[in-house]
């Protein structure tokens, strides 16, 4: 078994003519929160669609779990057990709150077009698992009460809530965050960062995450990559990074 | 054998004729998706009915009055020009404009609505049979070499459309590279928002884009019904799909593109027209318009989007 | 806290009320002013506008082209557009006042209710109305069933099919060369349509339906026009403008409606029954064919927005990119959408063969899926109740404005133009099942 959950290998993106990302190389652990940070522009977004299958990869490798999955399709990574987040919020806005759970486990349930027209035992149970699953997580966000809301009315803070958990729900292997936090209160950033330490240790699950917050970043993180301009500056544990002077450089400038 | 030569140049003088209404056309399609990124489904009626307009000042002028054809031809097309190029702009205003901003799918079912209100407008005022043209331009460019079987006829009719929509092309081209609207289009085209911020009145630029696109088809219209005689509420549609696909074949939003991408269709339609039985060459507009769409949907001269999540 | 602000915010709503009442008069009267000058701009428009069109009309005296002068109709639209546009502020500005006829609220248990009701007044119709009206009504049914098919197509996984009409020609077709080939009846080719059409969905659907909206409109719409081009042209096989005639009725369990049965031996219904032979017997049959096919139309519909795989629809038109986040293929649940709807007017294509007894190319050009399209848009895209209503409007309307023929589809497009202006989400939005969690 490798130890590595996630080996990203040079890799590279170009839009046009412009190199976007470049000479990109980290992994993330089994049970781990690693996080990328930089200045805008940095090209970490970049590079969470090329992991994730949104963007086709110029050159490098993505390899999840022993298996190479750079230029599969987005929907095909997830597969794999690899979801994300958006940095704007994509929850199914007209949809419940409870229907964001359910469609995302739509993966999960196995039952047929037939047995569906004919609400079978088989269908009906697998129905109502996908229900517990959704209740469950609901519960354990405190969110019971809006299940039958349109996911749109919620507070954003809760629409965040929503949106991992729609992930979780998908029995992910890695969970990418980008920029979990924007827009949350302070209260709410406290709360993030305990529900992101619980995903790792009640779930077993990795965290990839990019943030700005950097009280965030440092608290929650075991090890962090830095970028600027499409590349890496600096890798490893948070207090290394703190006191890195090229990231302080990137960050803030010749002194 | 010795046929084959002016058989060919033949096809060629049609199949660019008919390469220049599509293009005409099909620029109005192009810099509309291009500036508002919609496809404008009443398109290919503005065309349809600044060929009707053409045949009313036509023949409110009269033709037996003796007036010169010049006079004539000047006057349909001005007016036809500066009536549809009003239809534009109302369509855009009443139609598209309070649609603004939201779904995607709600002004296209706008304007297929207004395209069928149209075709169905004319039918009411001008009657749904067909109606002939006079032919006010005749008479035909010969080539004939003596003693063989070269002999070409290229009506002058057909001559004046390649020559107008020629004069055209170039006419739009050095406006849109040069002058001040010229260039507040190219800036919407690119980004809407930023052009807005920047002090340009979009609502100008847009209102600008669908008149000076029914203009050019308005063009098309009148000289299309001159060369063939006659004129129906129903060729609006066709030939705006057609128009559409040349569009969409040269790269939607780049007016060369649009230009391009009409005179190949025309070509490639006249050609495959003249091999394959007659009804099916209407198929094979819409067959293209597929293929390029699964295979290169941003056209020959447009560009490859990444599109950014 | 609440409370607080909202009193506050309605003592604030009254006095602002209370200063624009005040000031409106006098703002009337300044409104009028400005209006005076932009209604004057808009009528000269209408004037210039309808003048080559509706003022001087085109018409063909012995082979020369005239011109027939009708000021009337340009005079009255040039007043109609003076008016509005002179009345439109001021009628902006007190919009609250007039209340727009509002759709009442229903939520899903009601409108299924509401459905339940139709069908068992849909049953009972056709015992009690004139002839007429029950031909008019099987019509609608067969709207109903295309519009809840497309409905799958546009308002759930929104699509935008333009060439919905393809799929209900294959249906028609489908019977009518069956029966031509192999004398098959009316319910051995009904599944065959269904199947028939929902091949060429999954045909047709695969290569397109990566493409972004409008493109997939005019891309369906190409096949649209290329089936119909194709069944025109294909003489040998699909009889070509001229179609396939001579298409048998449906029977109930064998026993036809005719005056004399076809098969020598059998009885027909009437000589079962020891009645007259009225032509009625078969338009009442018809019509309660087609019911059957509503009712099992909207079985299927019904179950399906209910499983994941309608779950997958309504998420893909959300959002395609969240979709994909979580291994939702996007394209086998646009394929499955695209597929199901196909089928579905694969049923309706052949009940209208068995109806009319012929198919021909011109029975199913654009206009047609324009037409259902307008079924799914004005009914409320995702709504079925809403598709059943407006269908069953767009097909009666018609019917009872008979004197207004000629301006039928000038009215249509208008209304289509009209309605998404107004109200682009149509009569009876969707509204999301309220689903009770387990404990």
């Amino acid at each position: 078994m490798t130890k590595n959950l996630l080996e990203v290998s040079n890799l590279q993106m170009r839009f046009g003519g412009l190199l976007a990302v470049d000479q990109i190389n980290f992994s993330v652990r089994k049970n781990e929160v690693f996080s990328v940070i930089g200045p805008n522009g940095a090209g970490k977004t970049t590079v969470f669609n090329c992991i994730s299958g949104f963007y086709k990869p110029a050159a490098g490798s993505v390899v999840l779990d022993g298996v190479h999955i750079e230029g599969l399709p987005s929907h095909a990574v997830a597969e794999k057990g690899l979801v994300r987040t958006f940095q704007n919020i994509r929850l199914f806005k007209d949809l419940t709150v409870l229907e964001n759970l359910l469609v995302a486990q739509h993966s999960q349930i196995k039952t047929g077009l037939l047995q569906g027209l004919f609400a079978t035992p088989s269908y009906r149970k697998a129905e109502h698992e996908a229900l517990k699953n959704a209740a469950a997580w609901l519960h354990r966000l405190g969110l019971t009460s809006v299940a039958n809301r349109g996911a749109g009315t919620l507070p954003y803070g809760h629409q965040r809530l929503v949106e991992i958990a729609r992930c979780m729900i998908t029995k992910p292997r890695l969970l990418m965050l980008d920029e979990p936090a924007a827009g949350l209160n302070p209260q709410e950033k406290i709360e993030l960062a305990k529900l992101i330490d619980s995903l790792r240790t009640d779930f077993g699950i990795s965290v990839l995450l990019i943030e700005h917050d950097m009280s965030l970043v440092m608290e929650v993180s075991d090890r962090i990559l830095v970028m600027e301009y499409g590349r890496a500056i600096a890798t490893g544990l948070p207090l290394e990074i703190q006191n890195d002077p090229r990231v302080i450089k990137a960050y803030l400038g010749e002194e | 054998m010795s046929n084959l030569l002016p058989q060919f140049i033949q096809q060629l003088a049609n199949g660019l004729t008919l390469g220049s209404i599509y293009a005409l056309i099909a620029i109005g399609y192009t810099m509309v998706y291009g500036i508002i990124g919609m496809i404008n489904f009443a398109h290919g009626e503005i065309y349809m009915i600044g060929a009707y307009i053409g045949l009313v000042t036509i023949t409110a002028i009269g033709v037996t009055a003796g007036y010169p054809l010049p006079l004539v031809l000047g006057g349909a097309l001005l007016v036809s020009v500066a009536v549809t190029g009003l239809y534009g702009f109302a369509v855009e205003r009443i139609a598209y404009r309070p649609l603004r901003g939201g779904p995607r799918l709600v002004p296209l079912i706008s304007a297929i609505g207004m395209s069928i209100f149209l075709q169905n407008y004319i039918q009411i005022g001008h009657g749904s049979r067909d109606i002939s043209v006079p032919a006010l331009v005749s008479g035909a460019v010969e080539f004939q070499l003596a003693g063989s079987f070269f002999d070409i006829t290229i009506p002058y009719s057909r001559v004046m459309i390649f020559g107008a929509t020629f004069v055209l092309m170039v006419a739009l081209t050095l406006f849109i590279a040069y002058s001040r609207m010229g260039r507040a289009c190219r800036a919407c085209s690119e980004d809407m928002r930023m052009a807005n911020l920047l002090g340009i009145d979009t609502n100008r630029v847009i209102s600008f884009t669908f008149i000076l696109g029914a203009m050019l088809a308005a063009v098309g219209g009148v000289l299309i019904a001159l060369a063939i005689g006659k004129l129906s509420p129903f060729i609006g549609f066709i030939a705006g799909i057609k128009a559409f696909t040349a569009a969409v074949l040269g790269g939607i939003g780049s007016i060369p593109g649009a230009m391009l991408g009409g005179i190949l269709l025309g070509l490639v339609e006249t050609f495959a027209a003249a091999y394959l039985p007659a009804e099916y060459k209407d198929v094979v507009a819409f067959a293209l318009l597929i293929l390029i769409l699964l295979f290169r949907p941003t056209g020959l001269l447009g560009k490859t989007n990444v599109e950014k999540v | 806290m609440n409370q607080d602000s909202n009193a506050s915010a309605a003592s604030l709503h009254t006095t602002t009320t209370s200063i624009s009442v005040a000031k409106g008069k006098s703002l009337r009267a300044d409104v009028l002013g400005k209006n005076l000058k932009s209604a004057f701009v808009a009528s000269v428009i209408t004037i210039i506008l309808t003048t080559p069109v509706l003022g001087l009309q085109l018409k063909m005296v012995s082979y020369k082209v005239v011109l027939e002068q009708h000021w009337m109709p340009v005079w009255l639209a040039a007043t109609a557009v003076f008016v509005f546009q002179l009345l439109r502020p001021i009628w902006l500005v007190n919009r609250s006042a007039i209340k727009l006829p509002s759709v009442p609220d229903l939520n899903a248990h009601r409108q299924k209710a509401i459905i339940q009701a139709l069908l068992v007044l849909g049953l009972i119709f056709p015992f009690f109305a004139s002839r007429g009206a029950v031909d008019v009504g099987t019509i609608a049914l067969i709207y109903i069933i295309l519009g809840l098919g497309l409905n799958i197509v546009v308002g759930y996984a929104g699509l935008l099919d333009l060439g919905y009409v393809g799929f209900y020609a294959v249906g028609g077709y489908t019977y009518a060369l069956l029966n031509q080939h192999f004398g098959l009846s009316f319910w051995q080719c009904l599944p065959a349509a269904a199947l028939v059409a929902s091949i060429f969905g999954f045909v047709l659907g695969f290569p397109v339906l990566r493409l972004r909206g409008d493109y997939l409109a005019i891309v369906t719409l190409g096949f649209g026009e290329i089936i119909r081009l194709l069944l025109n042209n294909a003489t040998n096989v699909t009889g070509g403008p001229d179609g396939i005639s001579g298409i048998p009725k449906p029977t109930f369990f064998g026993i036809e409606f005719a005056r004399k049965a076809s098969v020598e031996g059998t009885k027909t219904f009437h000589q079962i029954l020891g009645v007259d032979y009225s032509g009625s017997h078969m338009v009442v049959f018809l019509y309660l064919v087609a019911l059957a096919l509503v009712t099992f139309t909207l079985f299927v519909t019904s179950r399906l927005i209910r499983m994941p795989v309608g779950r997958a629809w309504e998420a893909l038109r959300e959002d395609e990119t969240a979709c994909r986040s979580l291994a939702l293929n996007p394209t086998k649940i646009k394929l499955s959408a695209f597929t199901l709807g196909a089928a579905i007017a694969g049923l309706g294509g052949a009940f209208f063969a068995a109806r009319q007894g012929l198919v021909n190319p011109e029975s199913f050009t654009f206009i047609e899926s324009a037409l259902i399209l307008a079924v799914v848009v004005l009914g409320g895209m995702g709504s079925q109740l809403g598709v059943v209503l407006a269908a069953i409007l767009l097909t009666v309307l018609p019917e009872v404005a008979r004197g207004f023929d000629e301006y039928r589809m000038l009215i249509f497009g208008l209304v289509m133009v009209l309605m998404m202006i107004w109200r682009p989400q149509g009569l009876l939005p969707a509204c999301r099942p309220h689903v009770e969690l387990p404990k």
